[in-house]
């Protein structure tokens, strides 16, 4: 249910974002990690370069790096299965196997393929189906679609605000990223928060 | 190339290449704790910066439109703990709503 009504509304802001209902689906196919694909669609939308675009999406995406670490002596797959593993190592498919460690490798391998493999088929087939439903839609602000994305990206911020420290960096980005706008390039104020945050973690 | 195609490969290609890596690169590497928590803290710094872009700007200006109701309305819904899909939805209707009416 999540995944969908994420996948749609993927779907939905990359084409009201001037991509192609192909480009949002390769996005899902080959990103396959959400808060990137938005990161790349919000600052494209917004002007940006691609360039900066992809960066923001790689910085975001240097999380599941760390993921595939932590599950690779648990999977212990090689060659193509790796691929495979690789591309659907996700935040759902690496805390579903996080989540079943007390179980076992067993029962986090088989959780870890179940939730990646299945999050994969709906994302995709949801994204297909927003980018379509966009595509007919005309005005996409008249239905809301550009405050869907940043909702989302609250939603996808919200659980990791628990402690306090952490929404004292969250307020300190948005008030940087909101500064530096009128100043730098589109794309740059959200890429430079990644700065704070390896400067916060370097000090802690 | 177009940029938007430059930006869907080139996004694609990058992530890609970072979860494979962390498939076969030797686990110790990375297990310093400096590394973890700046781990967590990037996605929080990138999405909140997101956040805040994606409401409040339009290309390199500041400004406040319909869209402030619907993120408005997204964090009641988070602060009332409310699923994924409810936060989208309530999201995008009142900012549909808040467009039409101004």
């Amino acid at each position: 249910m999540t995944v969908g009504t994420y996948g749609l509304a993927f779907g939905a802001a990359a084409v009201a974002n001037g991509f192609s209902v192909l480009q949002a689906c390769l996005l899902s196919l080959l990103t396959f990690s959400g808060a990137s694909q938005f990161a790349v669609v919000g600052v494209m939308g917004a002007g940006g370069s691609a360039l900066s675009a992809i960066a923001t999406a790689s910085l975001l995406g240097v999380r599941n790096a760390l993921y595939g670490v932590i599950m690779a002596p648990h999977l212990r797959v090689k060659g193509f299965k790796r691929v495979i593993a690789a591309q659907v190592t996700i935040d759902e498919s690496t805390a579903v196997a996080l989540g079943l460690q007390k179980r076992g490798s067993d029962a986090m391998r088989h959780g870890f393929w179940l939730t990646g493999l299945g999050v994969f088929l709906f994302w995709n087939l949801f994204t297909l189906a927003g980018a379509l439903g966009a595509q007919v839609m005309g005005d996409t602000r008249a239905w809301g679609l550009d405050a869907a994305v940043p909702a989302a990206f609250l939603a996808l911020l919200w659980p990791r605000l628990e402690r306090n420290q952490d929404r004292a960096l969250a307020l300190a980005c948005i008030v940087f990223a909101l500064a530096m706008t009128p100043i730098l390039p589109v794309g740059l104020p959200i890429i430079a928060t990644a700065l704070i945050a390896i400067a916060v973690g370097l000090r802690r | 190339m177009n940029p938007l195609w430059i930006a869907t490969i080139g996004a694609g290609l990058v992530a890609f290449t970072l979860k494979y890596t962390g498939h076969s690169i030797p686990a110790h590497l990375l297990a310093h704790p400096k590394i973890q928590r700046i781990n967590t803290l990037i996605p929080i710094a990138l999405l909140s910066a997101l956040v805040a872009v994606q409401s409040f700007t339009q290309t390199s200006r500041l400004i406040i439109d319909h869209r402030l109701a619907g993120v408005g309305v997204a964090l009641i819904a988070l602060l009332l703990k409310a699923p994924f899909p409810v936060v989208v939805l309530s999201a995008a209707i009142s900012s549909a709503a808040a467009y039409r009416i101004f």
